[in-house]
């Protein structure tokens, strides 16, 4: 990617310049750049935010133009996460990278207990810019230890924000804006969405935080999906139209702030509602969000919830047990065949 | 031996120290009368760590303190009576009633944030250099912790990374587990580590460590000017081991006084003391030592002493006053704070 070149052309144009299609990967790599170069004060601690596979070296761009900024340190999860706090207090505003999403139980002390209670603890006084990122869920032979989908307890842990982009469009603009906020902020990423294509603006703008997006209009069924869930149900949405199912595709890109409003105005059109997301079953992003619509609009359900989840087991190794656990647009979309088919409620 | 100031600064650590110790003492007695407000941890007998090492400092130095951190707050001139009312509740403390006694701190007087988790406090406060050394400032920071806190990961790896990044921090460990009963006694827990030289842990890092006699001013606050003047040199960190016998009121689970209130005169006539505590006032108590030596030097009379005291005790009862005849929160404040700024 060349972003100087992407600089010249826009200096050069004074017409409004066409959108580009990245990568993902492309587009958090632009996004962070810009930061560096806009905020001095931008600090990244650890730098695997791209995972381990062929977009890596596109970091190099950051690492290399930034060295003083972009900062690895040994492996001890609790101490540099710790040091981001600690820096983000006293005035930077700081990237911290966990790289797998299974390495924040490492760092869980500092991260729950002191980022996200310092705000309140001081009475708001304390402003802690950070954000936590880290690639979570099903990589593909990550097994047990290395498969971790933690936004489920962290969303119970009050005074995080949490975002969880699922595009390129997506993560250029929440990220400037997460830092921007002021506030402890997780940024859930997946190692799967580091290739996925699509436009961003020429010109990025921040998409504030707590405003979902539909990503696919429809009048038959709600599905509310997070983070790499969300291409997932994209693609269950294609197989679907093709037989005549009409999905509406409501992405939150992010939980805290929570956009209630998008969700329950979606499910209370369509009166079916699937919800999907790569924590596991229990007390996870999809229990909460299922929860929500019950208790706000139940009587608009024409067909109880049906959540696609992560079962309650560990994460197995062989790619036929991962799969297995996996909410892949295969279940999704007999999920939603099964809200078409099934009785509907009967109210008195 | 005293530190390196003039009498007038001498005068105001004994203000200071007096204040910590009748602040406390307060405290204690608030606590037995009730109504309860939770459990506590008082800084009695480790006046004579935290009162020099803060006149070593600047004031735009940052201070991370733990759960034994009244000291430093008041040492660091917060309010007495916010920090009390923030004790019992109140509207009107430090942090409007959301920090307690454990969680107390005050951002505009440089001690942004109190962790009361063991540990908790070390990566933060090496951090909180960090952000200095990269914005070019000569800051410091300063990272409070007890002898425990060597028993966690926590300090071990920022000591480390602290190491390696040369950051301008200094890890003030406050070893006050001599003497102490520990949990097997049924008191509060003492240290438990296979390193009989905390300092070790540092050194095994490269990071250089001393270790100070905790009752001995001048000795600390020599060994944390010369700290903050290596981590001001970008000369990295260093570890200051400051040793105490811990107050026998902090033996218990539960603070105690277990003679009464201090009385000034066991300085130079520690025979008066009760029998119990004649070792503890005549050969451990830190504050009574310096007061011996300002006296000694003829710094101060036993009549100036008194009357400082005298001043310490009111500003006391009005902080007690103004604590106890300040209103509770309203019940929807607890709603507000959980982000500093709403997105």
């Amino acid at each position: 990617m060349e972003i100087s070149a992407i600089d010249v052309d826009l200096q050069q144009s004074s017409r409004q310049p066409a959108d580009r299609e990245l990568t993902y990967a492309e587009a958090l790599v632009e996004a962070i750049v810009k930061l560096m170069k806009e905020d001095p004060d931008f600090l990244i601690i650890g730098s695997y935010l791209l995972g381990l596979g062929p977009m890596r070296t596109l970091f190099d761009a950051v690492r290399n133009e930034y060295p003083k900024r972009v900062l690895d340190p040994p492996t001890a999860e609790i101490g540099f996460t710790g040091f981001g706090i600690g820096a983000a207090i006293n005035g930077l505003h700081v990237l911290v990278d966990l790289s797998t999403a299974s390495f924040i139980f490492e760092a869980f002390p500092q991260v729950v207990n002191e980022a996200a209670n310092a705000s309140y603890m001081s009475g708001g006084r304390l402003a802690v810019p950070i954000i936590f990122h880290f690639l979570h869920g099903l990589r593909g032979g990550g097994a047990a230890q290395h498969s971790h989908s933690p936004q489920a307890m962290l969303w119970n842990t009050p005074g995080l924000q949490i975002m969880m982009p699922s595009s390129p469009a997506d993560v250029s603009g929440l990220l400037p804006a997460a830092i921007r906020s002021g506030n402890p902020t997780v940024f859930v990423d997946h190692s799967k969405l580091m290739a996925i294509r699509g436009y961003v603006p020429a010109l990025p703008k921040e998409i504030p935080l707590g405003v979902a997006d539909i990503k696919r209009s429809g009048k038959d069924v709600t599905i509310v999906a997070t983070s790499y869930s969300v291409q997932q149900a994209l693609s269950a949405c294609e197989a679907l139209a093709s037989e005549g199912i009409d999905t509406e595709l409501v992405d939150p890109r992010t939980v805290v702030p929570l956009d209630r409003q998008t969700i329950l105005e979606s499910v209370a059109k369509t009166g079916r509602l699937v919800v999907v997301d790569e924590t596991h079953r229990s007390c996870g992003i999809a229990s909460e969000i299922a929860a929500i619509v019950s208790e706000e609009i139940l009587d608009a359900l024409k067909v109880p919830i049906i959540r696609v989840t992560v079962p309650d087991v560990p994460v197995p190794f062989s790619p036929v047990l991962e799969n297995e656990l996996d909410t892949t647009p295969e279940r999704i979309a007999a999920a939603v065949r099964t809200q078409m088919t099934r009785k509907q409620i009967s109210r008195p | 031996m005293l530190p390196n100031l003039d009498k007038t600064d001498l005068i105001e650590l004994l203000h200071k120290m007096l204040l910590v110790r009748r602040w406390e003492e307060r405290l204690i007695r608030l606590a037995e009368e009730g109504p309860s407000f939770g459990h506590y941890h008082v800084y009695i007998g480790q006046e004579t760590i935290g009162i020099p090492a803060l006149a070593a400092l600047r004031p735009t130095d940052l201070i991370f303190p733990t759960h034994r951190n009244h000291g430093y707050l008041l040492g660091r001139d917060a309010n007495p009576g916010r920090l009390m009312a923030e004790i019992l509740g109140k509207q009107t403390g430090l942090n409007g009633g959301k920090a307690g006694t454990l969680h107390a701190s005050a951002p505009e007087l440089g001690i942004p944030h109190t962790s009361a988790i063991v540990g908790g406090i070390v990566p933060i406060a090496a951090g909180a250099a960090l952000a200095a050394q990269l914005k070019g400032s000569d800051q410091i920071s300063v990272a409070l912790f007890g002898d425990g806190a060597t028993e966690e990961g926590a300090t071990f790896e920022a000591l480390n990374i602290a190491s390696l990044w040369r950051v301008p921090v200094i890890f003030l460990c406050e070893n006050n587990t001599e003497e102490a009963l520990g949990a097997a006694a049924g008191g509060y827990p003492k240290s438990v580590t296979a390193a009989t030289d905390l300092g070790s842990i540092a050194r095994s890092v490269g990071v250089p460590a001393v270790v100070v006699d905790g009752t001995d001013t001048g000795a600390v606050f020599t060994a944390i000017s010369e700290a903050a003047e290596r981590a001001r040199a970008s000369g990295g960190p260093t570890f200051v081991e400051a040793r105490v016998v811990r107050w026998p009121g902090s033996n218990p689970l539960w603070p105690q006084l277990p003679s009464g209130e201090t009385e000034l005169s066991f300085a130079w006539e520690p025979e008066a003391a009760p029998e119990q505590l004649l070792r503890w006032y005549r050969d451990q108590d830190g504050l009574l030592r310096y007061l011996r030596e300002m006296l000694s030097a003829s710094l101060l009379t036993k009549d100036e002493a008194v009357k400082i005291d005298s001043e310490v005790r009111s500003q006391v009862e009005a902080a007690v006053h103004f604590a106890r005849n300040s209103a509770y929160p309203t019940p929807d404040s607890a709603y507000l704070d959980v982000f500093a700024r709403q997105s």
